[in-house]
């Protein structure tokens, strides 16, 4: 779906914001990127995005077709939804803006707003919903264009415990489902270790990947599995490594 | 027994009611004190006429009033659209690059600078018919905030939803339509409030400067008119008559901004009961 081959990127000022990255994502599986502030996983998330070009390097995305719009999907840490419009107009602008007709639109959109569970909210203003609620629609405008990779930037960083764990047990429900690659930005190691198949452990200055860990855990994952032995030292394996990155940035 | 909730209409009315009461009780004070000062002091009404009497005044007077009321409402409307058509524009062109902005919004403040009286014989001079010349007066003082508001409304687009509508590849046509001009309307309503108010005065204004009289004639030529004739009632009911158009200028335009921004602006957020 993604092959990275040593794509690096460097500032023309000469600051290296990523040296070399050689990683692979598969069809239908879910990577996080994990690490401190500054260790270029942003950086590297928009260059799987296409909205940066590597200095150097290599960046192919064999599963989608040359225009990618609509088969990479994008998730940013805000919902930023058009406040002025409601939640089926907000679903449907990435279809409204490449051109398709409404009739051929609404039916997608209904159907992205039942899978996230909102299928009852379709002409609410974001004002009326829930910073969780907000983000869901943001998923749905994501799903919408049924994408074949999603790329979330820190999609669950600014909401509470409770409802971070169910979008993401509801995240992972929906990738599985749909077969979908999703790379995946946050500060968690819990929460990259319930979603992962792979979780990608990155260091600052310069940033880089110090570490790629495969993870274990059968499907179907639950909540259950967050309280389970393997899935502690699992986030003790990771937390060792993100303590190294750490010791790394600042040396 | 289960009380029974009102219609959101008629709770919108008894809002309205509610908030208007202070005002009318203020306004209703201060007309009693004028009329017993007027009468306790026996102020001749050349000097200052009593309420009643501006009030038996505009009755009497109708004839002559409400003509030129219509005049004067025209000039504030046309020009109030003129402006609102124009600003809007001249905001769009200026958001297309900063290089437009930076060559041509000093002329833009240079007409808000000079003041209407200076420039208004010229305008009339060269504008043959007489109410285009007033209109072109008005508008002329009323555009500079419509401008300006809609040019930073245009510009504060969230930066999330722009690095998105960049994402997928919108045009510059549908960033335009789609997140700019929605993102623009606080800041153009907050703009046009002002604008609405000013086109009234400029109406007034220029009506002063070009003295205007026989069918064109409009409230300030009345009042220039009573003020020669030392008609004073009639020069109070033709400034009572400015007054409650402003008022009704400023209401409807905040009714428009509340039907507008109702649903999502912070700054038509319900109030709190």
């Amino acid at each position: 779906m993604l092959a990275i081959d040593g794509a690096s990127l460097t500032y023309p000022n000469g600051t290296e914001a990523l040296r070399p990255v050689h990683l692979q994502v598969a069809q239908g599986e879910f990577v996080s990127l994990l690490g401190p502030s500054g260790c270029g996983k942003s950086t590297l998330l928009k260059l799987m995005a296409g909205l940066l070009r590597p200095t150097q390097g290599q960046l192919q995305r064999p599963g989608l077709s040359a225009d990618t719009t609509g088969e990479l999907a994008f998730v940013f840490q805000e919902p930023t939804l058009m406040p002025w419009a409601d939640v089926q107009t907000n679903v449907r602008l990435p279809l409204d803006l490449a051109g398709m007709a409404r009739h051929e639109a609404l039916p997608r959109v209904h159907d992205a707003l039942a899978r996230v569970g909102l299928a009852d909210f379709a002409a609410h203003r974001p004002a009326e919903l829930s910073g969780g609620m907000q983000m869901r629609v943001s998923i749905a405008r994501a799903l919408v264009t049924r994408p074949k990779l999603l790329l979330m930037d820190e999609p669950f960083g600014a909401l509470d415990d409770i409802t971070r764990h169910r979008l993401d047990e509801e995240l992972l429900t929906l990738a599985r489902a749909q077969g979908l690659s999703v790379v995946f930005v946050t500060h968690s190691i819990s929460e990259a270790v319930y979603l992962s198949d792979r979780v990608v452990v990155m260091a600052a200055r310069p940033g880089r990947v110090t570490h790629v860990q495969t993870l274990a855990q059968q499907w179907p994952r639950d909540a259950d599995v967050r309280t389970s032995a393997e899935f502690n030292a699992q986030v003790r394996a990771l937390q060792a490594h993100l303590q190294r990155a750490f010791d790394d940035t600042h040396a | 027994m289960p009380e029974q909730t009102p219609s959101p209409i008629a709770a919108r009315a008894v809002q309205a009611l509610r908030a208007s009461t202070w005002p009318l009780l203020v306004a209703c004070a201060l007309l009693a004190l004028w009329q017993g000062w007027t009468q306790w002091a026996e102020v001749p009404s050349y000097l200052v006429p009593s309420p009643l009497e501006v009030g038996r005044t505009l009755v009497a007077d109708w004839p002559l009033l409400a003509p030129a009321l219509m005049v004067t409402l025209k000039i504030t409307v046309l020009s109030l659209a003129c402006a609102t058509a124009l600003g809007v524009l001249v905001a769009i062109a200026f958001v297309q690059s900063r290089w437009i902005e930076a060559a041509f919004f000093p002329y833009a403040v240079l007409l808000q600078v000079t003041p209407i009286v200076s420039i208004a014989p010229l305008i009339i001079i060269w504008v043959k018919d007489p109410t285009a010349s007033l209109v072109v007066c008005a508008t002329l003082v009323a555009l500079f905030p419509i401008i300006s508001n809609t040019t930073l409304g245009l510009r504060a687009v969230h930066p999330g939803l722009a690095a998105y509508f960049q994402l997928q590849g919108a045009s510059r046509w549908q960033t335009l339509w789609r997140l700019r001009v929605p993102s623009a309307l606080p800041y153009f309503m907050a703009g046009l409030r002002i604008s609405g108010g000013l086109s009234l005065i400029g109406a007034v204004v220029a009506e002063f400067v070009a003295g205007t009289g026989g069918t064109g004639a409009g409230l300030a030529y009345q009042i220039l008119q009573s003020g020669y004739q030392l008609n004073i009632p009639r020069l109070f009911a033709a400034l009572a008559l400015i007054s409650v158009t402003g008022i009704a200028i400023f209401l409807s335009l905040a009714a428009v901004s509340r039907a507008l921004l109702g649903g999502w602006h912070e700054s038509e957020a319900a109030p709190r009961c």
